[in-house]
């Protein structure tokens, strides 16, 4: 008869507290071009071992090594690099604006600007993002006017959104981004739907689906990911894994000692884990996706490694649970300094272009603001009417909202 | 039966709740190209309560389909292909299981218009055999709709018989906003106006089963007077518009029973015009009664009716109690409880 000891709850805790550094060697790392790159019609299970490892191109040189380096003209990843800049810039404005109290609420994407940008160029017009609150760089990369972007974080007169959805919660049709949701995750089975109604009518576009770490743990993700590999959606599942879901560290989703794209294979998923930080992998991972899909040969789940740099919101203090400094060690760095490292050294960037590049996109960003803002600010009276309030409920008014608009007197 | 929006020119045969919905899905999927029906156990076997038999043959996979267990997925799915522009009508296979797609349905389908001013929009059709009647315990026995008339941005609807089942589908699934479609399954093959002792009544002999085998349509939003009288409204769907006929009659009180067919939005004016005519209301359902739509559609008579109300408005309803299996026929509310309520509501209590 054995010796019971008693048992013991296991709760996941990160290495790194505030006034600590934290141990990244959970990360997993691979040095750059030593994953293989299979062809688009790999059997899913046969994926497994990129589902541990580190899909990235760009060395610690800034040189663009291995099978998964993109045959990718110069403009463009100029554009890219341009769009990654323009995003940090637009962010660190709006969380300004809120500080101005002319905002309400803003979330940044520090450090994972080379996601949705690079995503963006990788995709193609007509295929449809189903995005969370921190891909504004899709929105950015498809070049949708900031001033647009900004009436909505405002919610003023000339909000898109009639002031109906917290800012950052943007809907842009014409753009592929489809409406942020509030509640988590829903957006990722919505995706795969899509991405079946494309195949049920014998279309060409593609899904892709955006999740982020913390928020695999809901249902909806599993859900999608079984939809997805039953009826073999064209759709790409990225899975942005920053480390962190407000002040929760990512081993307590579950990604202790395993990978969220391990999930995929799991699921029967062909599935990549890929250097979230280096652009060309980012771009790379997604055009392999893209290609995989629009072929028919079904879905890929793409885990991001990156870093969330900034607070969760303009609501949170990282301070408080992890180390100040921490993303001075992230080993992957920054996706912006190593796109501009490569594109230096290529010859096709250079510290004269990015200093004026810089100025000429504050300088961009500053006047979007100041027009939007000469539409209204939150709470002054260039607000939306309070009779549109009561529309779009349902496409038609029913009696009952009329009856309340007169209540209001509006 | 006043039928006013029944066509004159269509050739009409005998159906059963279950074909009338079938052939509603039918008549949509021949008409349009973009409803898809999927669900569980909805594809190859034409689903549990036979409901989409022969559709898959008919229309081939990729336009009915079976479905993962996943109410959640299901939903979620059809959510993305409407935003796509799609026609989704989906199968959740008991209304007691909707619960894990109540964040899609919610969160997602009601708000889509809404959060995106329009872009976006979810015009489906979620199906949901509800109601008891039937043994069937607590999870194959429910009447959820207050869970769905208290959520901006959804329609909720329940048919009563054949005629209507098809026509309010057909409406539905032709209507651009997110609609719960709720069938009594009690219904399904008969009429039940809660005599559980006597013979079930197929539809085949009822008028109501007569039903048009082309494309017809019943107005949402428009109640139906199933019973003209004079001394009490009656305010009742589903299994309840049986009970509450049989209670009438049974009761001698020459009561008004409005079948309200669409729960939410709903047809006020009929409500409201007969109510100020009888001066009494008597609510029937077979949900629990606390925060039930019962609680609803009493104060929106008594806020539109007040002046010309000659006794409290009785709400005869589930008891507040889980759905039961041994003590079906003490909780399903049946006849001699709705006619109780009648003659107390004459008595003015």
């Amino acid at each position: 008869m054995s010796q019971s000891k008693p048992l013991s709850l296991h709760v996941p805790e990160p290495t790194g507290r505030p006034g600590c550094k934290t141990d990244f060697s959970y990360l997993q790392l691979s040095p750059a071009g030593a994953i293989r790159r299979p062809p688009i019609d790999v059997a899913p299970l046969d994926t497994s071992d990129i589902a541990t490892g580190l899909i990235r191109v760009l060395d610690e040189n800034g040189d663009a090594v291995g099978p998964w380096a993109p045959e990718v003209e110069p403009e463009l990843l100029r554009f890219g690099l341009r769009t990654m800049m323009k995003t940090r810039i637009f962010d660190a404005r709006m969380v300004i604006a809120q500080r101005q109290k002319k905002m309400s609420f803003y979330m940044l994407s520090l450090g994972e600007e080379a996601l949705g940008t690079a995503q963006a160029l990788a995709l193609e017009d007509g295929d449809m993002h189903f995005p969370t609150y921190r891909q504004q760089s899709l929105l950015i990369a498809k070049q949708v006017p900031l001033v647009e972007m900004i009436c909505q974080l405002l919610s003023n007169e000339k909000d898109p959104l009639k002031g109906r959805q917290l800012p950052v919660m943007y809907s842009v049709r014409r753009a592929g981004f489809f409406t942020i949701s509030g509640n988590l995750a829903t957006q990722y089975p919505q995706a795969v739907g899509w991405a079946m109604a494309s195949a049920i009518k014998g279309d060409t576009k593609i899904a892709s689906a955006w999740i982020g770490d913390g928020a695999t743990a809901e249902s909806d993700f599993s859900t999608a990911l079984t939809f997805a590999h039953v009826y073999r959606a064209p759709v790409i599942l990225n899975v942005v894994n920053n480390q962190w879901a407000i002040s929760t560290f990512q081993a307590i989703a579950g990604g202790e000692s395993v990978t969220f794209a391990t999930r995929g294979i799991g699921s029967g998923i062909a599935s990549l884990r890929v250097d979230g930080n280096d652009f060309l992998a980012v771009l790379s991972a997604s055009r392999w996706a893209a290609e995989r899909a629009r072929s028919n040969l079904g879905p890929t789940l793409i885990e991001w490694v990156t870093y969330r740099a900034g607070p969760h919101s303009t609501s949170d203090d990282p301070s408080r649970y992890r180390p100040a400094d921490d993303f001075q060690h992230f080993p992957l760095g920054d996706p912006v300094a190593r796109l501009r490292q490569y594109l230096t050294k290529q010859g096709w960037w250079s510290d004269e272009e990015n200093d004026r590049v810089q100025a000429e996109l504050e300088a961009e960003v500053l006047a979007a603001q100041k027009e939007a803002e000469s539409y209204g600010i939150l709470g002054d009276e260039r607000a939306p009417s309070a009779a549109t309030m009561f529309e779009d409920v349902y496409k038609e008014m029913p009696e009952h909202l009329r009856r309340q608009r007169q209540e209001l007197g509006v | 039966m006043a039928r006013d929006d029944q066509p004159k020119d269509t050739a009409t045969m005998p159906m059963t709740m279950i074909q009338a919905l079938r052939s509603a899905m039918d008549v949509m999927m021949e008409r349009d190209d973009n409803v898809v029906v999927y669900g569980q156990d909805v594809g190859y076997f034409g689903g549990v309560f036979r409901v989409t038999d022969g559709l898959q043959a008919k229309y081939g996979k990729s336009r009915v389909f079976d479905a993962p267990i996943s109410e959640g997925g299901i939903v979620g799915t059809a959510v993305g292909m409407a935003a796509y522009g799609l026609r989704p009508v989906v199968e959740i296979q008991f209304a007691d299981y909707f619960y894990p797609a109540t964040d899609q349905i919610v969160s997602e389908a009601a708000r889509l218009r809404y959060r995106s001013a329009g872009e976006f929009t979810a015009s489906m059709v979620i199906r949901m055999p509800c109601g008891g009647g039937i043994y069937g315990g607590q999870t194959h026995s429910q009447s959820p709709e207050a869970f769905f008339t208290h959520v901006c941005g959804l329609r909720t609807v329940m048919p009563s018989n054949p005629y209507d089942a098809k026509g309010l589908l057909i409406s539905s699934i032709e209507n651009d906003d997110p609609v719960i479609f709720l069938e009594p399954k009690r219904l399904y093959n008969g009429p039940f106006d809660g005599h559980h002792d006597r013979p079930v009544v197929p539809w085949s002999g009822h008028a109501l089963g007569n039903v048009p085998t082309g494309h017809y349509t019943v107005p949402l939003d428009k109640a139906n007077i199933v019973r003209p009288g004079n001394d009490v409204t009656v305010l009742a769907y589903g299994t309840m518009v049986w009970v509450s006929e049989a209670a009438a009659r049974e009761s001698g009180v020459d009561a008004e029973v409005i079948d309200l067919r669409s729960i939410w939005p709903l047809d006020l004016d009929t409500i409201v015009d007969s109510v100020k005519k009888t001066g009494r209301c008597v609510i029937v359902h077979e949900a629990t009664r606390t925060s039930g739509f019962g609680a609803e559609l009493a104060a929106l008579v008594q806020e539109h009716c007040f002046y010309q109300l000659e006794a409290p408005i009785e709400r005869v309803t589930g008891w507040d109690t889980p759905y039961p299996h041994a003590q079906e026929w003490a909780y399903f509310p049946g006849p001699d409880r709705v006619a109780a309520a009648l003659k107390r509501t004459m008595e003015g209590r």
